[in-house]
């Protein structure tokens, strides 16, 4: 095991003087995450920080998920440094965040290109150095030959097989349905895809730089449109930031309804999920019945909030709405009916002996493979990793209610659909139980001044995965830098490996057994 | 004069109700109220009065496939009899002109596909040309069994000939016939199992990907032209599993009508069931059918 020493070691939600953070050297810094990756931590978050010279602070951000622990350590780069990626394909991504935001160089990376295409936020660098390293074709490079104006989304050189029969298929980024835009580029031969690599940014809003200068009126809006779909889960994230920022502790009760809303939305798309699975495979009747079903559960959270998607609900020292007695009573006698509608309706997919045989085997994903990616959430949980922060880094009422952690081992579509199943099951017995004995206390705490020279990890548990919110603070007590790592982040990458050697027909399914976040992944 | 209206009206009216009917079991099973039952018509009607789009990259072709598929099918109806009564036109050796008409059908609605030039469309058609190389054969060998049954070459002949006491004997390979025929029936209409008529994913269709790019009036005649196609071979399937007496007779019409119906039923209730096979299994599922009619006819031969 590596030694963790001299590395910054704190808890999920605690703010910690960003002094502390070790500085390391580059060499130093590439063996810290090097070492600590091989041994089973994970890399959440890795982000650049400007200097304010002409020089960027990289910030690398370690789960130990066995102590439970978080670890942070960084460096200062020049133009360059040596790529992380080809010793840890969990920097992958990240370094082409980086590589794309602060133009700067990550030499040796496999595959440098935009994942947003969006324009460095260091502008005066770009002029000085007209030859970018990002992977963008010739033509385009002497169109934006200041590279002052973006880049044009989705244009850049793919990943190419080449050899007779071969033949390449173009997916988005309009797509036939009502979802978000993202293009999927596949290598096949005949109906077997070689390889798929998939290009996203069209979402791009730039939260990241509009949360600097905050917190302000408009910042709790923008995390709960992180993704419109983990409304509760980001906007939880950001709460237990800031009030690990500020100092304040929250009430028990709003703790449990926190929760409670938490395991709502993770119901709400769990149970969608698996009626859109069976959508993908002509399978009726739990394609209808799921789809209603995941309307009530949002008409649980609506309940609470008067929201279906919770907007509203979670706000920075508490919760927007209280609930009283009987509000409780009619959530938990709707939550028995869902219960048994959601048993019968699921059941059907386990025993419908045409939908096993297209779940089974279909976009498998190894145990190690999904180790060495970095996948997080169900999808980890589907290939037999045991990957939960509720579980392994407890934030909120999951330090005082366990939920079981559920996980399947063959890694395939049928995994991540009756991973699913499972939580859900756990979730309605979790909120069923918080309900019962909820705590009576205040549901709002006034979040002071947040300290100056902190800086703070919070991750929570949304119904993807992990989700990953660092800021750090300057000595005004304002936000400084403020880093989103949606857990979609994660596995998007997982989704193109699935698809090795799959027909391509079953990509839709595959795709949907992952249900990735577009604009979680653009910010 | 009743041939002709039984025929060729009675389709040319009737057909766009069956995916209608289908649509209808569909949202019944699964508890919605669903779209109306006359939803085809409206559709139509509506491309009809559309202009079309055309891409500049596709040619004359693209735009001949839409017609030449519906003429080759419209053709094909005159051929096939309905509820006993023959056919306007029949000879022998007719059941080949069906086969012929079906594929003009389909090489000119892949052509148009490919005239495109897109990677979905060119999926589409390979895959819908892959599964009809196993399908004619199911077809055409199962229709062979049953000309060498009824010993005859023209289908007014097979079909009208078809009587209750050639089931009373030969009821293993009439049967055998049948689930070929429904095979093929719901592969070349692209019913599930084989294909998702309902589905957005481009990805995993077969028939729909082909024809995204026609519109207007060009998709009228192509849905028109597949109600077309599910009705004849509905036609065969329902005549083939109910037959007559062997004389013509309002009685006999009404029951293949309602059998027509009942096709439609079990096709939407199958939907409504199973999910779709994974696209390599489609295959095995056609070889089913090319062996069931293999069978048919062995034991056809056997009993000469």
């Amino acid at each position: 095991m590596f030694d963790m020493d001299g590395l910054l070691s704190l808890k999920n939600a605690q703010a910690v003087p960003s002094g502390d953070v070790p500085r390391m050297d580059i060499e130093k810094f590439r063996e810290s995450i090097i070492c600590s990756v091989e041994a089973g931590v994970r890399l959440s978050a890795l982000f650049g920080h400007p200097t304010g010279d002409d020089r960027l602070m990289l910030l690398a951000v370690l789960a130990d998920d066995r102590a439970g622990e978080l670890f942070v350590c960084s460096t200062v780069v020049g133009r360059s440094y040596d790529s992380l990626t080809p010793d840890c394909p969990q920097a992958h991504l990240f370094e082409r965040e980086i590589a794309e935001q602060w133009d700067i160089e990550p030499k040796g990376h496999p595959w440098l290109k935009p994942i947003r295409f969006q324009a460095s936020s260091r502008p005066q660098q770009q002029q000085a150095n007209s030859k970018t390293p990002l992977r963008v074709p010739q033509q385009q490079q002497q169109q934006d030959a200041d590279r002052m104006s973006a880049t044009h989304c989705g244009v850049a050189d793919f990943f190419r097989v080449e050899g007779e029969e071969i033949h390449e298929v173009a997916v988005g980024p309009v797509h036939a349905g009502v979802i978000e835009p993202g293009h999927f580029r596949f290598q096949c031969h005949g109906e077997n895809v070689l390889h798929l690599e998939i290009s996203l940014g069209y979402q791009h809003r730039g939260v990241e730089r509009a949360m600097i200068g905050g917190p302000t009126a408009r910042s709790i809006h923008y995390m709960e449109t992180l993704a419109g779909d983990t409304t509760i889960g980001h906007a939880t994230a950001y709460c237990q930031l800031l009030e690990a920022l500020s100092g304040c502790g929250v009430s028990a009760r709003v703790q449990v309804l926190r929760g409670v809303a938490l395991e709502l939305e993770r119901v709400a798309n769990h149970v969608g999920d698996l009626g859109a699975l069976a959508g993908d495979v002509g399978f009726l009747p739990t394609a209808s019945y799921c789809g209603r079903i995941r309307g009530d559960v949002l008409n649980l959270t609506a309940l609470l909030c008067g929201s279906r998607f919770g907007r509203g609900l979670v706000r920075p020292g508490g919760v927007g709405f209280n609930v009283n007695a009987s509000r409780v009573e009619e959530m938990r006698s709707r939550l028995s009916v869902i219960a048994k509608d959601s048993a019968m309706s699921a059941n059907l997919l386990w025993e419908t002996p045409s939908v096993q045989a297209r779940f089974e085997g279909t976009g498998q994903i190894g145990s190690a493979l999904a180790e060495q990616i970095g996948l997080v959430g169900p999808a980890a949980r589907a290939s037999g990793l045991e990957r939960d922060v509720r579980h392994h880094h407890p934030y909120g009422i999951y330090r005082f209610a366990h939920i079981p952690l559920a996980t399947w081992d063959s890694g395939d579509v049928f995994a991540r659909a009756y991973l699913r199943w499972l939580e859900t099951q756990r979730s309605l017995a979790f909120i069923d139980e918080q309900l019962r004995s909820l705590p009576e206390d205040t549901v709002m705490v006034e979040v002071g001044k947040l300290t100056g020279n902190r800086i703070a990890v919070s991750m929570v548990e949304g119904w993807r995965g992990e989700i990953c919110h660092v800021s750090m603070t300057d000595d005004q007590g304002r936000l400084s830098r403020y880093k989103v790592t949606d857990p979609s982040f994660h596995n998007w990458f997982g989704l193109a490996c699935a698809m090795r050697n799959q027909p391509i027909s079953d990509f839709p399914l595959c795709n949907k057994s992952f249900n990735l976040s577009y604009c979680g992944h653009d910010l | 004069m009743t041939a002709l209206l039984v025929n060729i009206l009675l389709p040319l009216i009737l057909a766009p109700l069956l995916p209608g009917i289908i649509n209808r079991t569909k949202a019944v099973m699964a508890g919605r109220k669903g779209q109306p039952l006359f939803q085809l018509y409206y559709d139509l009607w509506k491309l009809l009065r559309k202009g079309a789009v055309y891409s500049r990259t596709t040619s004359w072709v693209f735009r001949a496939g839409p017609m030449v598929a519906l003429a080759a099918v419209l053709t094909a109806l005159v051929i096939v009899p309905l509820g006993g009564s023959s056919a306007p036109l029949h000879f022998a050796g007719d059941l080949i002109l069906l086969a012929y008409l079906m594929g003009l059908a389909r090489f000119f609605i892949v052509l148009a596909a490919l005239d495109t030039g897109s990677a979905f469309e060119g999926m589409g058609a390979s895959r819908e040309v892959t599964f009809a190389a196993l399908a004619e054969p199911a077809f055409l060998l199962g229709l062979a069994a049953l000309a060498k049954l009824t010993g005859s070459l023209s289908l007014t002949d097979i079909l009208g000939g078809l009587t209750w006491q050639i089931w009373s004997f030969g009821a293993p390979e009439l049967a055998m016939v049948a689930a070929a025929v429904l095979i093929v029936f719901l592969t070349e209409n692209s019913r599930i199992p084989v294909d998702d008529p309902n589905t957005h994913l481009e990805l995993t269709m077969i028939h729909e990907v082909m024809v995204l790019d026609h519109s207007g009036p060009d998709f009228a005649f192509i849905l028109y032209g597949s109600a077309m196609k599910m009705w004849i071979l509905g036609a065969i399937l329902v005549q083939i599993v109910l037959p007559g007496t062997g004389a013509v007779s309002p009685a006999h019409l009404g029951v293949s009508l309602a059998g027509m119906i009942g096709l439609a039923v079990l096709v939407g209730m199958v939907e409504s069931v199973m999910a779709r096979l994974r696209m390599v299994r489609v295959p095995q599922l056609l070889l089913t059918a090319c062996a069931f009619s293999v069978l048919a006819i062995i034991l056809v031969l056997r009993r000469s």
